[in-house]
């Protein structure tokens, strides 16, 4: 173990990571080293251990080495019997020890592609064909080695200790998952056998089967799944959209008011569901706004004050001006969105106003003169 | 003479038992009622010990949103069903999908113009991660599929296509039959079609194939050219995308008409 010198952990220029193992103690000949378990790194010119501190001995000190298999109570080790200590080595943990060789015991097994990879560098030996610049002293030996391992080994270890925590959180999050499910579970059902039971729905109780995001049973057509919080959010959007609906013509898609009002809000945002549910609630709550689903499936919510005929008339007279249009070119004039535009032009064809051309050229309404 | 059920004594009757039953309906229910806000008490609280053991494990792995949307699936719960739920207020799961549905919307937008509604899953996911900037939570594949789920309920035409294993997104009200849906398909590999193909390869007469793909064009989902070699092709923009024209920034699908 007195060939070890101390090091900052940093590779040199020209020196590569082989390998690295956790897990590993050393062994000052046959005594355990008074050192704890830490990771040993094998790099092209050397051979690293490190724990709270580091240290490393260059690969052309081993003189040979061979693998120990495992016992009863015993890990498997490598023996590496060293050469003579040169006379410029650093100064490491140990000063000096009466044996000659050192040992890796692998808590974490790993031993056999360690000793693999130690054979084909002690067999290639890259160290003489790339020699790294001498390792800089950095103040005195044994402060370089105690102080944290920084640099590439550094960053590794907290890679790792990351890992671990992350894979304990992981497992204990899945954990608490699993038992809050039966919990939850419980609850479904324990819901749901009530909510059979009882007909008419007050407000309580569909309030609770909201907050636990259980399918309410019960019609929706004609309440919505209405809660005391859809009707508050009716009012809110009233009072959000008064000035955006006038802007566009009286009418906006619901998934651009979606996107409004959760742009606004930044946080606690709408559920698609919570937009519909409240839209649903404009009539009963006399707002003057109005939720409505055109043919195609295309929801709105349009200003009360925009009747149909208005609209219609609007559209049967800007056809009959420009003689025929797009949905398009109808978008264009009014500021409408395409989407829109074309669903007034298909209400007013409904209504027998228009009447269409359609070729892949596109769709064309004109005034219908049948 | 004894005539069953007639008579405004028997009426009198009826409603009085009706309303016995209504009432023991009623007090039967209000037990359990009571019974129920306890356990759901309970129940909150352990969602909260949960929440504040494990609410960065649901923003930040995507592995563990999928197991717990799954799990709720499996006992009958959709924790996205409402801003006001347990599960978005305390969990904070509801903020990461809304928000992913506004920005779906968006990018689906900004788009149209040139795909006709129509984009692959990929270049949508692409897209939506490149909006939210590199110190935004990461969004999975998974993440994109629920949330467009969601916003199926606001009419506006969302749907997923199966395609070449994976998926197509529709963002438009357009009618997609399974005529059209088996010419996307075929038309995946080389990002366009043509008649004869659609006749080799589905056996289907020439008129099936042209009705199919008039409606394509008439979407916008397809553009026809005309001077292609042998025949004609029709090309669906939604399958690729290294088409020349300029890409949309975010900030300029804000600025367009939906």
């Amino acid at each position: 173990m007195d060939r070890f010198s101390w090091s900052n952990g940093l590779l040199e220029i020209n020196e590569t990571l082989v390998i690295q193992q956790r897990g590993v103690r050393l062994y000052d000949g046959d005594d355990k080293a008074k050192l704890d378990v830490g990771v040993a790194l094998l790099s092209t010119h050397r051979l690293i251990w490190r724990d709270n501190w580091c240290h490393s001995m260059p690969l052309s000190q081993i003189l040979l080495f061979e693998e120990q298999a495992a016992g009863i109570g015993k890990s498997a080790k490598i023996v590496i019997h060293l050469q003579a200590t040169p006379a410029n080595k650093e100064p490491g943990p140990y000063q000096h020890s009466k044996y000659s060789f050192i040992k890796l015991s692998f808590k974490e097994h790993g031993q056999i592609e360690f000793y693999r990879r130690l054979t084909e560098e002690m067999t290639r030996k890259r160290w003489e064909n790339t020699p790294a610049s001498q390792p800089i002293p950095i103040g005195t030996g044994s402060q370089a080695g105690r102080t944290r391992a920084v640099g590439i080994v550094g960053i590794e270890r907290k890679i790792e200790e990351k890992r671990k925590e992350t894979d304990k959180n992981i497992s204990e999050a899945f954990e608490d998952l699993s038992k809050l499910m039966v919990k939850a579970k419980e609850m479904v059902e324990l819901s749901r056998s009530i909510a059979n039971k009882i007909k008419d729905k007050q407000f309580g109780l569909r309030s609770y089967l909201l907050s636990m995001g259980i399918a309410d049973p019960v019609t929706r057509e004609t309440h919505g799944s209405g809660t005391h919080y859809h009707m508050q959010l009716a009012k809110q959007l009233d009072d959000m959209l008064q000035a955006p609906l006038e802007e566009r013509g009286g009418m906006m898609a619901l998934t651009e008011v979606y996107c409004l009002v959760n742009r606004a809000r930044g946080m606690e945002l709408l559920s698609p569901e919570d937009l519909v549910n409240a839209c649903k609630m404009f009539e009963s709550l006399k707002l003057p706004l109005r939720l409505r689903v055109f043919d195609s499936g295309v929801m709105v919510v349009q200003l009360q004050s925009h009747s149909e005929e208005e609209m219609i008339a609007s559209a049967l007279d800007n056809v009959s001006d420009k003689g025929s249009l797009t949905a398009e070119e109808f978008a264009k004039l009014l500021g409408l969105s395409v989407l829109l535009s074309k669903e007034r032009l298909l209400l007013a064809e409904k209504m027998g106003h228009l009447c269409r051309d359609d070729s892949v050229e596109g769709l064309r309404f004109y005034p219908n003169l049948f | 003479m004894h005539r069953r059920g007639v008579g405004a004594g028997a009426i009198a009757k009826k409603k009085l038992a009706e309303a016995r039953y209504k009432e023991r309906g009623n007090v039967l229910a209000e037990d359990q009622i009571v019974q129920m806000s306890k356990q759901l008490e309970t129940f909150k609280s352990n969602l909260e010990e949960f929440a504040s053991k494990h609410k960065q494990e649901i923003r930040k792995n995507s592995q563990f949103r999928v197991q717990f949307q799954e799990m709720c699936a499996t006992i009958g719960v959709d924790p996205l069903a409402s801003g006001k739920g347990f599960w978005s207020e305390m969990l904070g799961v509801g903020d990461f999908y809304y928000e992913l549905g506004v920005q779906i919307i968006e990018v689906c937008l900004a788009l149209k113009h040139r795909n006709g509604g129509l984009i692959t899953l990929d270049e949508l996911h692409q897209r939506v991660l490149k909006g939210r900037g590199k110190y935004a939570q990461d969004v999975s594949q998974d993440d994109l599929m629920r949330a467009i789920k969601k916003l199926k309920v606001m009419g506006s035409g969302f749907g997923m296509i199966p395609v070449g294993g994976s998926y197509l997104v529709q963002s438009v009200p357009a009618e997609l039959n399974m005529d059209h849906t088996v010419v996307l398909q075929l038309a995946e590999k080389k990002g366009f079609v043509t008649v004869s193909e659609i006749k080799d390869s589905l056996k289907w007469e020439k008129e099936r194939a042209c009705h199919v793909l008039d409606h394509l064009l008439k979407e916008g989902l397809a553009w026809l050219d005309s001077q292609a070699a042998e025949e004609a092709q029709y090309w669906l923009p939604a399958l690729f995308s290294e088409l020349t024209s300029r890409d949309v920034t975010p900030e300029e699908a804000n600025q367009m008409t939906p």
